[in-house]
């Protein structure tokens, strides 16, 4: 009985869930004609012509290629420069070490708002403006921190034994750190790095901010549907749904990390 | 675990340092800077003390923001915690129906924000979308554009949609570190479904519930683009919350001084809250972890 009664919950949970995504695919299949004249569930006539456009504009499929690189850029930048520190967190007490972290993490609740107008001038100054790096270290300010205190977490749980008997052995620092500690905390990295994905690829404010063509995301190049003649909600629509499949994929293969991820509460 | 006192570890983290300044501590200063001057856009500028300050403390409009920002951020948690608890006490525990249903409760957190909006931008339209629509079929008079309280319910209702899977999620880990003994142990003596709940799981999750209560706060209280692209704001200035109302000032207006004085005020108020966050999450840690290492 209990049984049955958590399953109806989930299933109206879920349904809550997935309408407003429905929705957005059912309207990306349809023409604009039918999404303004009819009101259906499905479409009538199935068309793939806002697909088609998307793919075959330049203007538009750069804006997922930009995304991209920005995305990627930054999740290997968070993670290469949190592994070190990490490990120095999870390890040592040093001079400052508490205030330190504690720094790092009020960087990742800082309102992305208060840094877009100085970001803007910072980055024009050095002459990255509408560079994919200029959002790819932007993005840092959060992910960062982020990935620090989550991969302190993994790291917390690996006896320090093995760092004496990996010294005792004869390794370097660094072998020893490449050769035997990443691989022990190889799906901490996977969580981090997921993080790190996630909230690069959702975020938005910075990233239109400090760009303007050559890097624009695609987040930013939706925008541009609503001052064409009138509104082109069949295009709108089937972009919104293009923006969704990366992340579907990335939760798809890190599926059985996520929980794990979010045990340790550092997200 | 016994850590070792090494000052050398400070090379390890330097590279963070360099990043961070980079992207946190200059533009902080560009803040700064602004906050305290007057400029008239030629770089010239001149010392303006608490100015600013003081103009914005006693801002009617900000005190307008904040008061929003408050009541959003309250109804926000007061129905994401409980759902998000309920929720997760129902989610299938192992096989694949608890993957499938992971991997479709992370679906929205993955979406970027401003195609959340577009979604329930779309989704609540009288004319095209699916809710605006079947309510004016019910006969119910819901125009999100116009009416106040209807803006305020679709914003709402569209973060509940948005956000509610990571309340979800983390108390399910929690959940999910329980021992099966527990529950035995509870048969046994007969337990209550309701005192199960008080004093196995609700213990349990004490430590991600706190974490997920602050997450929501935190990200709730500095909310900008998801009712921007719903809303922009309106009706009027009803949904103007306080990062909308900050690039409004600072982007649209071009008024950099008191936009830069907000930002500070705003600055110190999120940082005393995580201020308590981390004290009280380090209290943990020493108190012997809630959170279990073998997970």
């Amino acid at each position: 009985m209990r049984m049955k009664s958590s399953a109806i919950v989930m299933v109206l949970y879920l349904l809550f869930l997935m309408l407003p995504i429905y929705w957005l695919v059912n309207m990306s299949l349809k023409t604009n004609a039918e999404i303004t004249g009819t009101f259906s569930l499905f479409p009538r006539n199935l068309t793939f012509a806002n697909y088609r456009t998307i793919l075959t504009d330049p203007s538009w499929y750069m804006g997922y290629v930009n995304s991209i690189i920005y995305v990627v850029l930054n999740t290997v930048i968070s993670i290469t420069v949190a592994l070190p520190a990490a490990y120095a967190f999870s390890r040592y007490n040093f001079m400052g070490d508490k205030h330190l972290f504690f720094w790092l993490l009020t960087n990742r609740m800082a309102p992305p708002a208060v840094f877009a107008l100085p970001f803007f001038q910072l980055y024009s100054s050095v002459g990255l403006f509408d560079t994919h790096i200029a959002v790819a270290l932007a993005h840092c300010l959060f992910n960062v921190p982020l990935a620090v205190w989550i991969l302190e977490g993994f790291m917390r749980g690996v006896p320090r034994e093995i760092d004496e008997t990996a010294y005792i052995d004869g390794y370097s620092f660094p072998r020893f750190f490449v050769r035997i500690f990443m691989p022990l905390i190889a799906s901490g990295i996977g969580v981090a790095a997921f993080f790190c994905f996630m909230f690069s690829w959702v975020e938005l404010l910075l990233s239109r901010t400090l760009t303007s063509v050559n890097a624009k995301p695609i987040a930013a190049t939706m925008t541009r549907t609503v001052s064409a003649s009138g509104m082109d909600w069949g295009v709108l629509a089937a972009a919104g749904v293009l923006t969704i499949v990366p992340g579907a994929l990335v939760i798809w293969f890190v599926r059985n990390y996520i929980a794990k991820g979010f045990a340790l509460g550092r997200v | 675990m016994e850590k070792t006192w090494n000052n050398k570890a400070w090379f390890l983290v330097l590279p963070v340092l360099v990043v961070v300044a980079f992207s946190a501590v200059i533009p902080l200063m560009t803040v700064v800077n602004y906050a305290f001057n007057d400029t008239f856009g030629n770089n010239q500028f001149f010392w303006a003390g608490l100015e600013w300050f003081d103009e914005m403390v006693h801002s009617e409009r900000l005190h307008e923001a904040l008061g929003r920002q408050v009541l959003f951020s309250a109804i926000i948690l007061a129905i994401e915690v409980p759902l998000g608890i309920f929720v997760a006490l129902n989610m299938p525990k192992k096989g694949f129906w608890s993957s499938l249903v992971l991997v479709l409760m992370a679906l929205p957190l993955l979406i970027p924000f401003n195609v959340v909006g577009t979604i329930w931008q779309i989704f609540g339209r009288v004319d095209i979308g699916l809710l605006g629509g079947a309510l004016a079929a019910l006969g119910v008079d819901y125009n999100y554009t116009s009416d106040p309280l209807d803006a305020w319910v679709t914003v709402i209702v569209m973060d509940v949609w948005h956000w509610t899977s990571l309340v979800a999620l983390l108390c399910y880990a929690g959940l999910q570190s329980i021992p099966q003994a527990y529950y035995q142990a509870a048969r046994i003596d007969q337990a209550s479904r309701w005192a199960v709940f008080r004093h196995i799981e609700l213990p349990k999750m004490k430590g991600v519930l706190l974490i997920a209560v602050l997450l929501r706060f935190m990200d709730s209280f500095m909310i900008y683009t998801e009712p921007f692209v719903v809303t922009g704001g309106g009706p009027g200035n009803s949904t103007t919350f306080l990062s909308i109302d900050l690039v409004k000032m600072a982007v649209g207006q071009f008024d950099l001084g008191p936009a830069a004085a907000f930002s500070l005020m705003y600055f110190v108020v999120i940082m005393l809250v995580s201020w308590v966050f981390y004290t009280v999450m380090s209290n943990m840690d020493r108190a012997g972890s809630d959170i279990p290492e073998e997970l």
